[in-house]
């Protein structure tokens, strides 16, 4: 099995401190898939997307980016390939849409060189991609949480990277604006980009990704397409739940019915 | 051997000493501060044996070391007695009100709000009795105890870091301003200059009886709004379901702050720390109990400041060091090392 | 040329070869009203003191046309402090800037890693011990600050430098040489606690060229690195997993910013005295009047600069006696404090 890839961990361990979470992990993004890393709280999913986006150096091993060990660019250059929504972000004061969104623009920016004709075209694109073009002139905090998610998304899209990572983009959203997001992650996805995404929800894994990669105590578990590994065998195995796996009856994807304490006897 | 496990882990810990090791724990420390009283009297510039020190206290006899025992080391042993507990209960106090473990009458400014206006009083109006610049005391430590309150409570709540910093700043430019006046009329500040180190040496005991009263009123509101003040520390929304009165729990407990703090430094000038490092070797002891923190803190602060003030008078023998630079020395290595433990970063 | 992209706000798009920049227009604006502001109270501060000036006299002073007299007033004796009043105040105000952005802080300043109270106790020190020169009272003030700043980063220091930590420690270090401070000048006779009071309020008096010429060349030499270092700080705004992502070494930018900040409040000290307060309120005015998001380095620089101006001119001619000009900074602080604690009390209404 040879899928092409442009981003791949080579038994790296990782971890923050003296603190080991993964030891002599390796794994490789397939190129233009949407990628999904799925496990228990505290399976050292974050810290692998940190590890991918090179927040995190690897204490041994490394993390290979175009063939080349990613620490070994310069980290505008990372940026310009690799980009990375992160989990907790902070908007300035009185910043407004199309502020923040150029701001993902850093990375092609130079002390005089810093709106181009190309930063406004990629401004402009990114917020459409994302469905903020509406909001540009607004003030982010006035925003909504589904909004404003939409808003940091475009920004990392302004980044115009072939890779996004995404880490845990849908928590705190109400269950529109999950879909909403993951329907825009889609997209994204069909255009060619690759995404790397940490989801809490099975179901929204199965359903939108394209490649599944689960995780347990540092390990990969399991890693292949939702349909080839989504199985009550394995959900139990990671999260520890007793499930029934049924055909989503929307999108035929795999569906975890949790069987709950009263079945389980 | 809970109470010593406890101590190693640190706050944080669920094994919590039973009420039996509390009350024994209580003693203890009683103990211990009655041997550092008397030590207090015994220790410094020339050590006085205790058959003197008991010859002192019992007969009015006129010895040389009995007159240094009655006139300058046992006031100030009583002078470090009630400024001690009025720090501790008051950095106890300020930390459950705010639930912020930083929280020090000292380092918001509360302290330099009552030196501010004691200097004010002292400087300008030329007020030199204690019945007449106590009050402004209490009203200077009034003042900034509601602007820090104010400016450090944001829309989501209270910031540690956010308060910290605002007491920071008004303690700066009331600072700013006491040195302003300083420079203004040399000859008139010449006095404070001492009394704003922070000093519990060569206060009369005529200072103390005036403001004891207060600091009584302040103890016994504390123990009142300590239960309230427990059910706070899960949260406001917690308490009034509880049936707390979060009003009248602030007020009461904001009248009993601004007393032992605007007392304590009409007393002693700014002395900083005590109220920090206090409550927290208080918490670790006795487990997230706030009747019980109170208790310790009542005992531990005065001890820990009559160390400090032996230390400050052993150092530099025959000279000095205000005990007020000692706790600093002392208490400014606690709080960093609070805040590189892990757990703090989180607040 | 305006943008196709809609800011919410007009912008200015200046596009030339190699040049490509977007500028607020309202930020160009104010900035503009700002240098003219600053361009007017400076003459008046010419103009004034005990041999009082017309605007055309002063004018032709400046530009070389008056000898005698008239020349040494305006050039060799007014204009030092002037100019030494824009220079540190622009100095104080992007040092305050700095800091604030870094924290994420409106009320940060480079006195919160000690530096303040440490130049004080190595001014002390030289008061007290060496009874030395004013240049060296400056050196023991910039080596007791550096040393205090140097240590409070070293020991927020874990696994990178996090604002938080750094905060505190700072404070806790202020706190410990604060009372230092005190001790120390209580040691000292009347005399001597003078001088050190009076330097420790900073003062703009009898300020001469050579100290204005030293003090500037650092301070232009400081204010185009903290200009370099203003991009990746407004990225770390963004937080710092979102800079980091975007190409911006964290850790070496926060050093960066912090040495720069450090800097340039260590020459306004040297230079003057701590001046105090002008690095916390400058920013939040000229971002108040800038409306910009985040804060922004030539706002707060001309904003610091019209500020000190102001103060020292109300400290040298309004005050019924003579003041040092930190004193009049003292009240502009507390009136900032006031102001802050009444706009959040509007805003929770």
């Amino acid at each position: 099995m040879t899928t092409p890839t442009r981003l791949q961990v080579e038994s790296a361990t990782i971890g923050y401190d003296k603190r080991v979470i993964s030891r002599d992990l390796s794994v490789a993004i397939p190129d233009e898939s949407f990628t999904v890393i799925v496990g228990p709280n505290a399976c050292g999913k974050s810290t692998l997307l940190r590890g991918l986006s090179r927040l995190l150096r690897p204490s041994a091993g490394q993390v290979v980016l175009d063939g080349a060990d990613i620490n070994s660019f310069r980290t505008k250059e990372v940026a310009r390939r690799v980009g990375l929504l992160p989990q907790t972000s902070i908007a300035p004061d009185g910043i407004t849409v199309a502020d923040l969104v150029a701001r993902g623009r850093y990375p092609y920016h130079g002390f005089m060189r810093q709106w181009t004709a190309d930063d406004e075209r990629a401004v402009r694109n990114a917020m459409d991609a994302a469905a903020v073009t509406g909001l540009s002139s607004r003030l982010v905090d006035e925003l909504s949480g589904g909004q404003r998610q939409r808003v940091w998304v475009a920004m990392a899209l302004a980044q115009h990277t072939d890779i996004l990572l995404l880490d845990e983009p849908t928590t705190f959203l109400d269950i529109t604006h999950q879909i909403e997001l993951l329907e825009l992650f889609t997209d994204l996805n069909q255009a060619g980009r690759t995404l790397v995404a940490v989801l809490h929800d099975l179901n929204h894994a199965a359903r939108f990704g394209t490649h599944l990669i689960a995780m347990k105590d540092g390990r990969i578990v399991a890693e292949g397409t939702p349909e080839k590994i989504v199985t009550a065998e394995l959900v139990e195995e990671v999260f520890g739940l007793r499930c029934l796996v049924v055909a989503d009856p929307v999108a035929g994807t795999p569906h975890v019915v949790p069987l709950g304490r009263d079945r389980s006897r | 051997m809970t109470v010593l496990a406890v101590r190693q882990d640190g706050p944080g810990t669920t094994t919590v000493p039973g009420p039996r090791r509390r009350l024994l724990g209580l003693v203890i420390a009683l103990v211990v501060l009655v041997v550092l009283l008397v030590l207090s009297v015994m220790i410094g510039s020339t050590s006085i044996p205790p058959s003197v020190v008991w010859d002192a206290l019992v007969h009015s006899s006129t010895g040389i070391d009995q007159v240094a025992v009655q006139d300058y080391r046992l006031p100030r042993t009583i002078v470090g007695l009630v400024v001690g507990v009025a720090l501790g209960l008051s950095g106890a106090l300020i930390q459950a009100l705010t639930r912020n473990p930083l929280a020090d009458p000292g380092i918001l400014g509360v302290h330099a709000g009552a030196s501010f206006a004691v200097t004010v009083a002292v400087g300008l109006l030329g007020v030199s009795d204690v019945q007449g610049y106590m009050w402004f005391a209490f009203a200077g430590a009034l003042v900034v105890t509601l602007m820090v309150l104010a400016l450090g409570s944001t829309r989501q709540g209270s910031s540690p870091v956010v308060m910290v910093l605002a007491g920071v700043c008004v303690g700066a430019v009331l600072g700013g301003a006491r040195e302003a006046l300083q420079l203004t009329d040399p000859d008139a500040f010449d006095a404070m200059r001492s009394w704003n180190a922070g000093s519990i040496g060569g206060r009369p005991l005529e200072v103390v009886w005036p403001i004891l009263p207060f600091l009584a009123v302040a103890l016994v509101l504390a123990f009142v709004v300590a239960g309230p003040l427990n059910a706070m520390a899960l949260g406001d929304e917690l308490a009034v379901s509880h049936g707390v009165s979060l009003a009248r729990t602030r007020v009461l407990a904001i009248i009993a702050l601004t007393l032992l703090a605007g007392g304590a430094t009409a007393i002693a000038g700014p002395i900083a720390f005590v109220g920090l490092m206090v409550p927290h070797v208080a918490r670790w002891i006795a487990g997230p109990h706030q009747r019980w923190i109170f208790a310790y803190s009542v005992l531990l602060a005065p001890g820990l400041l009559l160390v400090s003030d032996i230390l400050g008078r052993v150092v530099l023998r025959p000279g000095e060091i205000p005990v007020g630079v000692v706790t600093a020395f002392v208490g400014a290595p606690v709080l960093i090392a609070l805040v590189r433990r892990k757990k703090a970063s989180g607040l | 040329m305006s943008s196709d992209v809609d800011f919410g706000r007009p912008m200015l798009v200046l596009r030339r070869r190699r040049i490509a920049v977007r500028l607020e227009r309202r930020s160009v604006v104010v900035c503009a009203v700002l240098v003219l502001a600053l361009a007017g109270l400076a003459v008046l501060a010419l103009m004034t003191g005990s041999y009082s000036l017309g605007p055309g006299e002063v004018l032709s002073a400046l530009t070389g046309r008056e000898t005698g007299l008239m020349h040494d007033i305006v050039v060799e004796w007014r204009l030092p402090r002037v100019t030494a009043a824009l220079v540190f105040g622009a100095a104080l105000g992007v040092s305050g800037a700095v800091f604030q952005s870094m924290l994420r802080n409106p009320l940060a300043d480079p006195g919160i890693i000690g530096f303040s109270q440490g130049a004080y106790t190595g001014a002390l020190i030289v008061i007290l011990v060496v009874n030395g020169s004013y240049g060296q009272l400056a050196g023991g003030a910039l080596l007791g600050g550096m040393v205090t700043a140097l240590a409070v980063y070293v020991l927020a220091y874990r696994r990178g430098v996090q604002g938080f930590r750094l905060i505190v420690v700072g404070i806790g270090v202020s706190a410990m040489l604060g009372s230092l401070n005190t001790w120390l000048i209580l040691k000292a006779d009347l005399d001597q606690a003078m001088a050190a009071a009076t330097w420790g309020a900073g003062s703009l008096n009898g300020t001469s060229w050579d100290q204005v010429i030293i003090g500037g060349i650092c301070v232009l030499v400081l204010l185009p690195a903290a200009g370099m270092l203003s991009r990746p700080m407004r990225q770390m705004e963004l937080g710092d997993d979102a800079a980091a992502a975007l190409g911006v070494r964290v850790p070496a930018a926060r050093l960066g910013l912090v040495v720069v900040g450090v800097a340039l409040t260590a020459t306004v000290t040297a230079a003057a005295g701590p001046i105090a307060f002008i690095s916390l309120v400058a920013p939040q005015i000229a971002r108040r009047l800038a409306r910009t998001a985040g804060i922004t380095l030539a706002p707060a620089a001309l904003v610091g600069a019209l500020l000190c101006l102001a103060a020292d001119y109300i400290a040298q001619h309004v005050a019924p006696t003579p003041l040092p000009v930190g004193i009049v900074t003292v009240v502009l602080g507390g009136g900032y404090l006031g102001w802050l604690l009444f706009t959040e009390a509007r805003r929770r209404l």
